[in-house]
């Protein structure tokens, strides 16, 4: 059992978890993730490790509540605890200096970039950090972004917080200004990864993805996480789940992200309050 | 002499069965056991031991039972088997025990496996006694790994008086007994009794625990104190055809369908959280125990059609003899000398077909099996909308990348000895992580003699300690 210590929404159907796992937070290093299952019936699920305290032995996990497991956990109180988590699971960011690295996160995807930023700067680089979402209310970890860039640009799709338009808009513009960037790293939707892809490609500046294709167990075990990079297949839980962008087939991606779209159709169906497992 | 028929085991009939989770086999009675039992000569020899890679008494448990001692038959049992309940399901005992008993020759042997789970059924565990609270243990040991090698080498080694931990990766112990052969085999209750002894034995069991990622083993070694690690992580990497089409959504590896089933219990969804595909036609490629069980369970799941699609003849299937003659009667329908070339697709990404070319046997190859061959032009389609992927399994990489010193073979299988010594001091492993895909009893074989050279190795080093 892994004692939930503290509980924080951070917008709306964001949740931020500070939880006890000594063994994980004793391990982990930015860009690694925990599985983890809220109880008997539960469904295994990823989270990144966005946080972690080497001292108290707790790490942080910051979720969108999209679907029943999700919720489920949301709906844990500090006090409670979570049954399962293993990890830390996956490979660690390759935090090395590298001179101006660019890490953009859009909406959730803030989440597991706040960590790789604060790396990256701690390792000597010039960051410039690009976070989004959709309105102001779902934005997170501003604060905390800001104080672990050299720059920091914000952006909405409506404009009610910052530029109004795209993460990749800021990107853009470094690049027609002739900035030299030598690392891209982007962590969120996977269209919103695809484009930033799309936009470094033609000029041949290195950029890292994380992928978040469905999982189960996270060891190597299943190959549900196998994604075609290269032209070859790879377990995102153990050969992620950063990779090239470059190499990346967005397109396979995503569709196996939707394979149990009917299923979660049919499970929210037990309504808001999903209390069927 | 006549012909001399083993008794039948009783069983859900194919219908009854076929839509439910249930045990399939339903064990021998009492009475059915003594008359099985009564056919055993008693042989001085004892051809059917040399069969059992563990060399279970089994004239001796069998006059137990003809005696009607099944407490007694069970603690002969387990002088070499731990698991007795598991392997009289699951032991391939045609090719073991039963293959050598001299009745084979004259008719059919002695249903040995039989008798060994109804033994294990009815008689009382004759475990040895825990360790006295406060008892100094002989020392720290970390098993790594859950399946039948660890649990059982835990099992031994706590009964020697150590202090025993098992770290396991997934949330729950038991290995493949517990994600991989589905319950309608083996009722996961029986896993759970076997996990609930070693406890009481004082054995830890560490969920969430993988080796490799959370520790490494030289970190158990200098930060935890232990001073021997076994190693039994199984073959639990799944492999892939590489034809196209394979990450369409509806392709799974054997090992994510069944731990989805097994382990997750999406047969329960959505009371359960985690969703499985069925289709309706589904193709499950190849046909050993791991596609049997894939198979068996889709139609359980409700699948329609369920197709085995293998490259060789049956004469040539893996499999348990009983669990290929469970799949016919249940309706598995057989593509044999058949083999997959390309997996279609629609325009949404899922499976739509499946793409095969008939094989002819040609001359044979290394494994002294006939190589088959394509037949040029004889390619066709299969209707299905799920493929299953059972054509096997590697080792997983993570505790050996981890493991300075650990040397391993070209497969990436750890290098052991018949005792479990590895290339590095104090490690030891054994089971399918050493031999490859293999057997529950050959794992367990495995545990029991690591078990005795880490007794022996950590009497030798604390000997010269003094
Ligand atoms: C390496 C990794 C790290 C992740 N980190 C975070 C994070 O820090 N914060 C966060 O909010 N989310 C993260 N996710 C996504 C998160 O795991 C899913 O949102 C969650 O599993 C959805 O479960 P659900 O039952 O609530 O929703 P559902 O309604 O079941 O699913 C919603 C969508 O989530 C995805 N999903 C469903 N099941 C899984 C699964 N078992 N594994 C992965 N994806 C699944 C599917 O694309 C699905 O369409 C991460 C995913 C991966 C692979
Ligand atoms: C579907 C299926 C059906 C089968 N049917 C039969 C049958 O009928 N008869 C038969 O004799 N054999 C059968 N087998 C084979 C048999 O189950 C295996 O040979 C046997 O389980 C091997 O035992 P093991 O202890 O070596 O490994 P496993 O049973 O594979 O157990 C290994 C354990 O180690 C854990 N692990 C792996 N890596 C780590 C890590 N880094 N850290 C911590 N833990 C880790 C795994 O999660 C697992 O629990 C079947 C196999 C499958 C998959
Ligand atoms: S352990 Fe297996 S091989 Fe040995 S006697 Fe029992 S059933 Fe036969
Ligand atoms: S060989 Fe057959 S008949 Fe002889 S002792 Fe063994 S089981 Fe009995
Ligand atoms: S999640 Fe099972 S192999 Fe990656
Ligand atoms: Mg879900």
């Amino acid at each position: 059992m892994y004692v939930i210590e503290k509980t924080e929404e951070l917008s709306q159907g964001v949740k931020s978890f500070i939880v006890k796992a000594p063994r994980i937070a004793k391990k982990c290093q930015p860009g690694q993730f925990i599985i983890l299952r809220t109880d008997e019936d539960g469904e295994r699920i990823p989270l990144t490790i966005a946080d972690f305290n080497r001292e108290t032995g707790t790490i942080t996990l910051i979720f969108q509540e999209v679907g029943c497991s999700t919720r489920q956990l949301g709906r844990l109180q500090a006090g409670q605890a979570i049954l399962d988590v293993a990890g830390p699971l996956g490979n660690a960011s390759h935090i090395d200096k590298f001179g101006t690295v660019v890490c953009i996160g859009g909406g959730i995807g803030v989440a597991p970039v706040y960590p790789i930023a604060r790396a990256y700067r701690e390792a000597g680089n010039k960051v410039v950090s690009i976070i989004g979402a959709r309105n102001e209310s779902l934005l997170i970890l501003e604060k905390e972004m800001a104080a672990v860039s050299d720059i920091l640009h914000v952006t909405t799709d409506d404009g009610s917080k910052g530029h109004k338009g795209m993460v990749i808009d800021p990107l853009k513009s470094m690049i027609a200004a002739g900035e030299k960037i030598d690392l891209v790293i982007a962590i969120g939707p996977v269209v919103m990864m695809r484009g930033v892809a799309e936009v470094t490609r033609p000029y041949g500046i290195k950029t890292i993805v994380s992928l978040n294709p469905i999982m189960v167990d996270g060891t190597g075990m299943c190959g549900g996480c196998r994604v075609s990079v290269g032209n070859t297949n790879k377990f995102a839980c153990v050969d992620g789940p950063e990779f090239d962008a470059h190499q990346v087939d967005f397109t396979g991606l995503m569709a196996r992200q939707r394979m149990y779209l009917e299923h979660e159709k049919e499970e929210r169906k037990c309504g808001g309050e999903c209390s069927c497992h | 002499m006549l012909m001399s028929l083993r008794h039948k085991m009783p069983e859900q009939t194919p219908d009854e069965r076929r839509k439910n989770f249930k045990e399939v086999t339903l064990g021998y009675t009492a009475d059915i056991a003594k008359a099985e039992a009564d056919r055993c000569l008693q042989c001085k020899t004892a051809p059917c031991r040399q069969g059992c890679p563990v060399e279970v008494n089994i004239p001796a448990f069998i006059k137990h039972l003809r005696e009607d001692r099944p407490d007694q038959a069970v603690a002969e049992i387990k002088q070499k088997n731990n698991l007795p309940a598991v392997c009289g399901r699951v032991c391939p005992q045609e090719h073991q025990c039963e293959k050598l008993c001299v009745l084979a020759k004259k008719g059919q042997p002695v249903a040995i496996g039989r008798l060994e789970r109804f033994a294990a059924d009815y008689g009382l565990s004759c475990d040895c006694e825990p360790r006295e609270v406060g008892a100094e243990p002989l020392g720290k040991v970390a098993i790594i790994g859950a399946g039948p090698a660890g649990l059982t080498a835990a099992g031994d080694l706590a009964c020697l008086g150590y202090d025993v931990t098992v770290f396991e990766a997934l949330h729950e112990p038991g290995g493949v007994l517990m994600y991989g052969i589905p319950e309608f085999r083996l009722p996961k209750s029986i896993v759970r009794k076997e996990i609930d002894g070693l406890k009481q034995l004082g054995v830890t069991i560490e969920v969430n625990a993988i080796a490799g990622k959370t520790f490494t083993i030289d970190e158990l070694f200098e930060e935890e104190g232990f001073e021997a690690v076994f190693i039994g992580t199984g073959a639990g990497l799944p492999h892939f055809m590489d034809i196209p089409g394979e990450n369409l959504n509806g392709v799974y590896s054997a090992n994510e369908f069944l731990t989805r089933v097994n382990l997750m219990k999406a047969y329960q969804f959505p009371q359960s959280g985690t969703p499985v595909h069925i289709g309706k036609n589904v193709a499950v490629v190849g046909a050993g125990n791991v596609a049997m069980d894939s198979a068996r369970t889709a139609l359980r799941l409700g699948a329609e059609n369920v197709y085995i699609v293998y490259r060789r003849s049956e004469a040539e299937i893996p499999a348990r003899a009983e669990e290929l003659e469970h799949a016919k009667e249940e309706g598995v329908q057989f593509h044999l000398l058949t083999a997959p070339v390309r997996i279609m697709g629609s325009e949404k990404g899922w499976v739509s077909g499946l793409e095969c070319i008939r094989m002819e046997l040609g001359e044979p190859d290394k494994s002294g099996r006939r190589r088959p061959i394509p037949v040029e032009g004889s390619e066709y389609t299969l209707d299905v909308d799920a493929v299953v992927m059972a054509i096997g399994q590697g080792p997983n990489p993570l505790v050996q990348h981890t493991t300075p010193g650990l040397e391993v073979n070209k497969n990436g299988n750890i290098i052991a000895n018949e005792a479990g010594f590895t290339s590095k001091e104090g490690v030891f492993a054994g089971g399918d992580i050493v031999t490859g895909a293999a057997t529950v009893i050959l794992a367990m074989g495995a545990g029991k003699k690591a078990a005795v050279a880490i007794h022996q190795f950590l009497q030798e080093k604390h000997a010269v300690k003094e």
